[in-house]
């Protein structure tokens, strides 16, 4: 995981979430940062934006912090870099 | 205070376009639930809807009266229409002067300003059409039913999200108890399935990829759904009198908000809204037999009603009754404690408990009796129809089979 990609899902958590970017690290769970179901879904929107991707729901039922969110946000940002070659070579 | 008789009945919604009809599904447990046709959904996450399906305003309005009204206000005359004729109201200028009709709408005729805001936004048009006001107007379902029968009695809108019909039938109610009217009309109606409100609704992300499953351990989320029900309301006397057919009496309205979050339900404030219904109605809880849950389907609403349900029933949560009817007519938004209101008074009096449809899995978190899949034979004297908004505005009718 880039050192890039941890900063702006920290950033959008805090942007989103409106608390300073030091108290976001990468091993904060959301229910230490006090993050409700309403909390989550208006990160999940700013994640989407951020990084041009689509969360699935069924993606994120078993994130439960910051780590989780990365690794989530890493696969699909892999899938979608696979999906364009693929149209890329067509 | 007066006792409150049901008269008239009236609902269009994917059930059914006339009551009996929607009561012919709900007995036979059918959801109305299916690919959402009126709007192109490609583009979501989820695909299904309980949509009034095929439907046009003809048969039903003039071409040229239809351009004045959206289909949300639509639905509330239909019904509306419905509701009056089988009530055999017979009008006098002092009963058209006195009426009322209280209607509940959450989103309006939000579809018309939709295609209004494509086309500025969009399509770089400088104009939009000038009767998306009027159109859009949440309160057009009232105003165009006063002008269909020319009620000039007081009329008024209620929009409390999940719960509007539900303040909008309690609301008439306790006007008609209190004799400030001789007769209401009273409802919610409709009509969400447009594009930009669908994309609105995948982004809270409750909508369910699949259909609504209320309480089962597998649900994944509501489905949207759209009508109307509309309900006539008389004084008990009155209505013996005259030799109308009584439905089912409403005996009793509970207001509460929960104070705590925008979205997520609380069980404090859902069993506050089902208590002072029932105080309002001078029932004590061991006596509700059957309970129209607000049952949306989503994991947080069901599981905190079952909390909610058992704080207020105690060792009786067990044995009452419970289903959503959500499961067949979808979540039909400010139409919805309308149709489900419409559901219990149906369920009281043909002794037939609607059930709750697509269950498939026993919940833990939902262990109530949710007469799962087939509908059950069984008199019962009391309900309560609950609705819980979000916003935190609860609203809870209770009923009583006469």
């Amino acid at each position: 995981m880039s050192d890039d990609l941890i900063e702006r899902v920290r950033k959008s958590i805090a942007t989103s979430k409106r608390i300073p970017l030091e108290t976001v690290t990468i091993d904060s769970d959301f229910q230490q940062l006090g993050i409700d179901s309403m909390d989550a879904v208006e990160i999940l929107f700013a994640l989407e934006n951020e990084f041009d991707i689509n969360i699935p729901d069924d993606e994120v039922r078993s994130v439960r912090g910051v780590r989780d969110m990365c690794v989530g946000v890493e696969k699909l940002l892999a899938a979608k870099a696979a999906a364009a070659e693929t149209q890329a070579g067509q | 205070m007066r006792r409150v008789a049901i008269t008239g009945l009236g609902a269009i919604c994917a059930l059914g376009r006339t009551t009996a009809e929607v009561a012919e599904s709900l007995r036979q447990g059918r959801s109305g639930i299916a690919p959402i046709e009126s709007t192109d959904a490609s583009q979501l996450r989820f695909r299904n809807g309980a949509e009034v399906r095929g439907y046009s305003h003809q048969g039903y309005f003039d071409d040229r009266r239809a351009d004045f009204i959206d289909r949300f206000a639509q639905f509330a005359v239909i019904a509306a229409r419905e509701a009056v004729a089988s009530a055999g109201v017979e009008w006098t200028s002092e009963l058209r002067e006195t009426a009322a009709i209280v209607t509940g709408s959450c989103v309006g005729g939000q579809s018309t300003e939709d295609v209004g805001f494509y086309d500025v936004y969009k399509m770089g048009l400088n104009r939009v059409h000038p009767l998306t006001i009027p159109k859009t107007m949440a309160n057009a379902g009232a105003s165009h039913i006063s002008m269909e029968f020319g009620i000039t009695g007081p009329s008024y809108t209620i929009s409390t999200a999940c719960s509007s019909a539900g303040h909008a039938i309690g609301q008439a109610f306790w006007m008609v108890r209190s004799g400030m009217t001789d007769l209401a009309l009273a409802g919610g109606s409709e009509a969400p399935f447009s594009f930009g409100i669908l994309k609105a609704w995948e982004a809270m992300r409750v909508v369910s990829p699949e259909t609504c499953r209320p309480f089962s351990k597998d649900r994944r989320g509501m489905v949207l759904g759209e009508g109307a029900g509309m309900l006539v309301l008389e004084p008990l006397e009155a209505a013996v009198a005259r030799g109308a057919t009584v439905h089912a009496e409403i005996a009793g309205f509970g207001m509460s908000s929960d104070a705590c979050h925008i979205t997520q339900p609380s069980a404090d404030g859902a069993a506050k809204a089902m208590r002072a219904a029932m105080r309002d109605a001078g029932v004590a809880p061991e006596a509700i037999g059957y309970v129209n849950a607000h049952g949306t389907g989503t994991l947080a609403n069901d599981a905190t009603e079952t909390v909610a349900l058992k704080a207020v029933f105690g060792a009786h949560a067990g044995k009452v009754a419970v289903s959503s009817t959500k499961s067949m007519h979808g979540h039909a938004l400010g139409a919805a404690a309308a149709l489900e209101c419409l559901a219990t008074v149906l369920a009281l009096r043909d002794g037939v408990l609607p059930p709750t449809a697509n269950y498939n899995i026993p919940d833990p978190e939902c262990d109530l009796d949710v007469i799962p899949n087939h509908a059950r034979q069984q008199q019962v004297e009391w309900a309560i129809s609950n609705s819980f908004a979000f916003g935190g505005l609860n609203a809870v009718l209770a009923l009583r089979k006469t």
